[in-house]
């Protein structure tokens, strides 16, 4: 298997912003890749240069063997993309939908017509074809878009945040599909996510913040860098016992809103000492494994759940009241 | 097919598709016009003659009314379909479009020929409408109506979509309709005629590219009539009024697409 998938160097300015900063990684065909980071990272310039919507300030992006720069027709048909809000027409059935896209990606009407009906089986739909996609639930939409962006067999779907907003049920049902997907047809998927816990379904994950990549691994490996466990520390009121810890123990801590974070071998063997050490001045200790979140935390020294609103985010919020959509 | 005629076919056709599908709405998007024709239409006709006019002048505000109000209704569903992109392109089915391997100048033609055809649909019935006025047409004059009218149509969705590719929310948008659509539409004569307005007015509705549309408009439905309200209430003759349209669909079309077509 070749790598489907090769930045190199990408670089890419808008104006006095650098959004991303001389990023490379490669993607392997058949992988499922993360891209962890929040928002104003770098993830969506990234995906966007991917996908042809931007060009590049510098570097080289290809995918499937396709330049972006030089073969875009080629780089898109080699594509699918699930967008993080939905890009269907709610006006029109689950099946003009998919009509639609065929059209557009020139699928003579009989592979089309065939198309159609595999894809809506695969996610399940087949039965509501004829429906008004208003009437669907947020799941439903999401798996529709799914078997549309697969409809001209692209080898590489990019999924961005996949399940955002859908119940642990519907989650777990659609990378049922997607997994079945990669499995039974080789695709390749590129995600963006900041649920943790989704996150873990990827083979390998790229960890990008202020346009840099911070760390790229498997989430196993990722989690075991730490070095250990975590404890979060509560002191009695008004005490520091940050320099105390550091001074005495030589581990580096962290403050955060829930306590002092230290991350240390074994925890478990390691509370007793603490306790017995300081006890007096600890109000809580708390263990837990490492998490992605507490690899993210370490590498950008802030929670995935920070975002500020951007222009498009202010009018996706607004968009709900929706005054002059036609 | 190639890719450019994909792109244009499957645009027109989903547009024309959320229009099949829609036909309450389209109808009631009539709403506006109507209520201007039948209600301020009646009113002032009612009250008010026209100034200067020739003596004998036979033809009621009503009936001078009509062609504005097939302009107006053309207008609104125009611009607002070309506007409509900036919500479509973010989230809505423009942004799938967007990643097809298609043109993106293709895609913006198919727009406004599919936004075309949904202020055609409306026209025509407002065209079937016109006995309310008392206005009645042969069938020649009913083709070459629709023509100019797809013609308006046409320029005005292209000028949607220019405006909405400088946009990047709606946020400025009551401000357009206010200082830059409303005006256009008002010193088109399809409310008054150019006769006896002050100078300065006179000016600023023979700039207004609109206003030959509006009087190609009001030649073909008043053709029959009698010559001297014709000569008071049109003003250009239809090869004038034709060629200012089809140079205003180029440049509004080549503007629009191109303004649609930028990619960072």
């Amino acid at each position: 298997m070749g790598h489907i998938i090769e930045v190199e160097n990408l670089k890419k300015v808008f104006g006095q912003v650098i959004a991303v900063d001389d990023i490379s990684f490669v993607v392997e065909e058949g992988e499922i890749f993360g891209f962890l980071g929040p928002n104003g990272a770098g993830k969506s310039t990234t995906i966007k240069i991917l996908c042809t919507l931007l060009k590049p300030t510098s570097g080289r992006a290809l995918l499937a063997g396709h330049d972006v720069l030089r073969e875009p027709d080629a780089v898109r048909r080699s594509l699918g993309i699930v967008f993080q809000d939905s890009s269907l027409d709610d006006r029109l059935t689950a099946a003009q939908n998919l009509y639609l896209h065929g059209l557009l990606y020139g699928l003579p009407r009989q592979v089309l017509k065939k198309r159609m009906q595999e894809v809506l089986e695969m996610v399940g739909l087949a039965e509501r074809q004829k429906d008004t996609v208003r009437t669907f639930s947020g799941g439903m939409r999401r798996r529709l878009e799914i078997a549309r962006g697969f409809l001209h067999y692209p080898k590489v779907l990019f999924l961005d945040e996949p399940t955002i907003g859908l119940d642990p049920q519907t989650r777990a049902a659609i990378w049922e599909h997607l997994h079945k997907l990669r499995k039974e047809k080789g695709l390749t998927i590129f995600m963006t996510t900041h649920y943790m816990d989704e996150a873990e379904n990827c083979d390998r994950i790229a960890i990008i913040d202020y346009g840099r990549i911070q760390a790229l691994d498997t989430p196993d490996n990722l989690k075991r860098s730490l070095g250990g466990d975590i404890l979060t520390i509560v002191p009695v009121e008004g005490i520091d016992l940050a320099p105390l810890i550091r001074a005495r123990y030589n581990l580096k801590v962290q403050h955060s809103p829930e306590g002092l974070r230290v991350e240390v071998k074994d925890g478990a063997s390691f509370i007793p000492r603490l306790a017995s050490d300081l006890g007096g001045q600890i109000k809580s200790i708390h263990l837990r494994r490492p998490t992605l979140d507490d690899v993210f935390i370490k590498l950008t020294g802030r929670a995935i759940r920070e975002e500020e609103a951007s222009a498009a985010e202010r009018m996706r919020l607004s968009s709900h009241r929706r005054p002059l959509r036609p | 097919m190639p890719a450019p005629l994909r792109a244009i076919y499957t645009m027109w056709y989903r547009d024309t598709l959320r229009l099949l599908r829609e036909r309450n709405r389209i109808i009631g998007m009539l709403g506006q016009p109507l209520i201007y024709f039948l209600i301020v239409g009646q009113g002032i006709s009612s009250a008010m003659g026209f100034r200067g006019a020739p003596p004998g002048l036979n033809i009621s505000y009503l009936q001078f009314m009509y062609p504005g109000i097939l302009a107006m209704s053309v207008l609104f569903t125009s611009i607002s379909s070309g506007i409509s992109i900036i919500w479509d392109r973010e989230f809505g089915f423009l942004k799938e479009v967007l990643v097809a391997p298609v043109p993106r100048w293709a895609t913006a033609i198919g727009k406004a020929l599919g936004g075309s055809t949904m202020a055609m649909a409306q026209a025509v019935i407002l065209l079937l409408l016109a006995p309310l006025a008392q206005i009645s047409f042969d069938f020649i004059t009913v083709a070459q109506l629709l023509a100019i009218l797809f013609l308006i149509s046409l320029a005005l969705t292209f000028f949607g979509i220019t405006i909405a590719s400088y946009m990047e929310t709606m946020e400025g948008f009551q401000m357009i309709m206010n200082f830059l659509i409303m005006p256009l539409y008002f010193l088109s004569g399809a409310m008054f005629p150019m006769q006896n307005v002050p100078a300065w007015m006179a000016f600023l509705m023979r700039l207004d590219p609109l206003t030959y549309g509006v009087d190609a408009l009001r030649l073909l439905v008043y053709r029959n009539a009698d010559p001297q309200i014709l000569a008071f209430l049109v003003r250009y003759d239809l090869k004038t009024d034709l060629l200012v349209l089809l140079l205003l669909v180029l440049a509004l079309g080549a503007w629009g697409t191109w303004s649609f077509s930028r990619q960072e």
